[in-house]
């Protein structure tokens, strides 16, 4: 198989390195009593990256991501960030939550604030740096809004533009568009892509769309069903100066998807 | 409301049935049933009596002060039987029966225990009052997202932070709600134990219009009560639907 969009596609990796990684996974196992969610996972996040965690639902990708928050700890192993090792969230790491985690009874601006207020940075200072991550995320004029008032979409968009907020080097993204219908997502994918181009922070991405993953990632982590596994590990070195539609239309996008369904077919059977 | 197609107002039912009583008592077919404008006479003429006064103040301050219990336990008992299993093991099973049980047949024990006096009553209120307050702040901590207290940790919160920042504001709705239904229980043990009690307040006056078949007084100080007692309803809830809506679809 000689596809110029794969540089790398290893089957059955245990361990995946990078030259300048901010978060290390080290052996990381975790079992819920009896169930074991994830086994073994070595992996390491390349600093200003988007990785995808990519597998089927219930094969450990949220377990492993509230691992690196430090919102869930590991049975064994280690998380690394910048080089330390950590044992619960800090301020170095923001988290997207699947469901926006907003608080309904405060404001988009109030929300949006709320790390920075969690911080005790004072109102007039984090209420201006609110303002800008919301206009960044498209929600100009919507300050003054209650969560109940926005669409799904829109209210994912507060919760991105709360973790932009607090200035971490890592954010951590939940299957942040799965809750966002069909058209609107592919909108937020391009706004996401531009972001990262923005901000120059790393990223790491949930989420169970082979679409969604190649389009938006700079590599893709397969996780293999539970107990989660690192299955293969793709770069699929999309040129992202095209036009969205471009891209997906190249054939370079369409083998990468092609390759990834093939990878996980042997476990849709 | 609508008939024959025309608009009916909604007071129109009430001074419809209103009528019909002025019309019956005035046949004066029972003397259980005098006529509404004897009535309403009787109630003008009571609320200016020192008797009405001082039974008037015996039963607000018997209530205020059982609410007042009843919040300041209730709501603080209910948040920590949400958040802390033992508690809630050790409680669960006392609140959930109290809840439910006719709390009237205890009426009489809290007599021989408290005395014939305002306590008694004080204490009835609390006791209606106070268990369903615990049910709605326990209902409503439990029911506090994951994500949002995983959302606070994440940010850096204290555990007293998230606690203060978004478990209680997030069991808001729950906790009036549950204060709203006290109420109104609390009035209900507030006549309940008066009258029981019988020698105090508005169970004093009861005793007296009836055994003198003072009717017109007897239905002026009821309607008084129903009165009263829509009105906090309805006064609770309109503070409810302005929490509500920002607490919105969750
Ligand atoms: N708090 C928990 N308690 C017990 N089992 C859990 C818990 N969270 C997740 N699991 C189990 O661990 C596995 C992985 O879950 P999750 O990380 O949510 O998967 P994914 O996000 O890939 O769908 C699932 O089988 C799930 O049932
Ligand atoms: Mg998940």
């Amino acid at each position: 198989m000689a596809n110029p969009a794969l540089a790398r596609s290893s089957a059955g990796v245990t361990a995946v390195t990078s030259n300048d990684p901010v978060v290390q996974v080290c052996d990381v196992c975790k079992n819920y009593r009896d169930v074991e969610a994830l086994r073994g996972i070595n992996l390491e996040f390349e600093r200003g990256k988007l990785t995808t965690l990519l597998g089927p639902s219930g094969c450990g990708k949220t377990t492993l991501l509230k691992i690196i928050a430090g919102l869930v700890p590991a049975t064994s192993g280690e998380i690394r960030v910048n080089g330390r090792a950590v044992t619960g969230p800090g301020p170095e790491r923001a988290f997207v939550f699947q469901d926006f985690a907003l608080m309904p009874w405060a404001t988009v601006l109030r929300n949006v604030a709320f790390g920075l207020e969690l911080k005790g940075v004072v109102s007039a200072e984090r209420n201006r740096i609110a303002r800008r991550y919301i206009e960044q995320v498209g929600l100009a004029g919507f300050e003054e809004k209650y969560p109940h008032e926005l669409s799904g979409g829109m209210r994912q968009r507060v919760g991105i533009a709360r973790a932009f907020a607090v200035n971490a080097d890592v954010l951590l993204l939940d299957e942040p568009f799965s809750a966002v219908d069909e058209q609107n997502r592919r909108k937020f994918q391009e706004d996401l892509l531009r972001l990262v181009e923005q901000e120059k922070k790393t990223f790491i991405f949930v989420t169970h769309s082979i679409e969604e993953a190649v389009y938006v990632s700079d590599r893709i982590v397969l996780l293999s069903p539970r107990p989660g596994r690192i299955s293969q590990v793709i770069d699929p070195m999309i040129d992202r100066s095209a036009s969205p539609d471009d891209i997906r239309r190249d054939a370079g996008y369409l083998d990468v998807v092609e390759e990834i369904w093939q990878g996980l077919r042997q476990y849709a059977e | 409301m609508t008939l024959f197609g025309t608009r009916i107002p909604m007071m129109t039912s009430l001074i419809f049935w209103l009528l019909v009583w002025e019309i019956v008592g005035q046949l004066e077919l029972m003397f259980l049933i005098p006529p509404v404008t004897s009535i309403i006479a009787a109630g003008i003429d009571l609320v200016q009596t020192g008797s009405w006064q001082s039974a008037s103040m015996i039963t607000l301050r018997s209530f205020v002060y059982g609410m007042a219990l009843s919040i300041v336990v209730g709501v603080p008992l209910g948040v920590l039987m949400g958040r802390v299993k033992v508690i809630d093991n050790i409680c669960g099973l006392w609140v959930n029966m109290f809840v439910s049980a006719p709390l009237s047949a205890l009426v009489p024990i809290l007599m021989i225990l408290f005395g014939l006096g305002e306590t008694t009553v004080f204490v009835t209120v609390f006791l209606f009052a106070v268990w369903i307050i615990v049910l709605d702040a326990r209902a409503g901590v439990m029911q506090v997202p994951t994500s949002l207290v995983e959302m606070g940790r994440s940010y850096g919160a204290s555990r007293w932070t998230i606690f203060t920042k978004i478990i209680l504001l997030s069991a808001l709705p729950e906790i009036l709600a549950g204060i709203r239904i006290g109420l109104i229980r609390g009035v209900k043990g507030v006549v309940i134990g008066q009258i029981l009690v019988s020698v105090i307040g508005y169970g004093e006056l009861f005793e007296l219009y009836s055994r003198n078949f003072d009717m017109e007084r007897f239905w002026a100080l009821t309607m008084l009560l129903f009165v009263v007692a829509m009105l906090l309803s309805a006064g609770v809830e309109h503070f409810e639907k302005r929490i509500e809506y920002y607490a919105g679809a969750r």
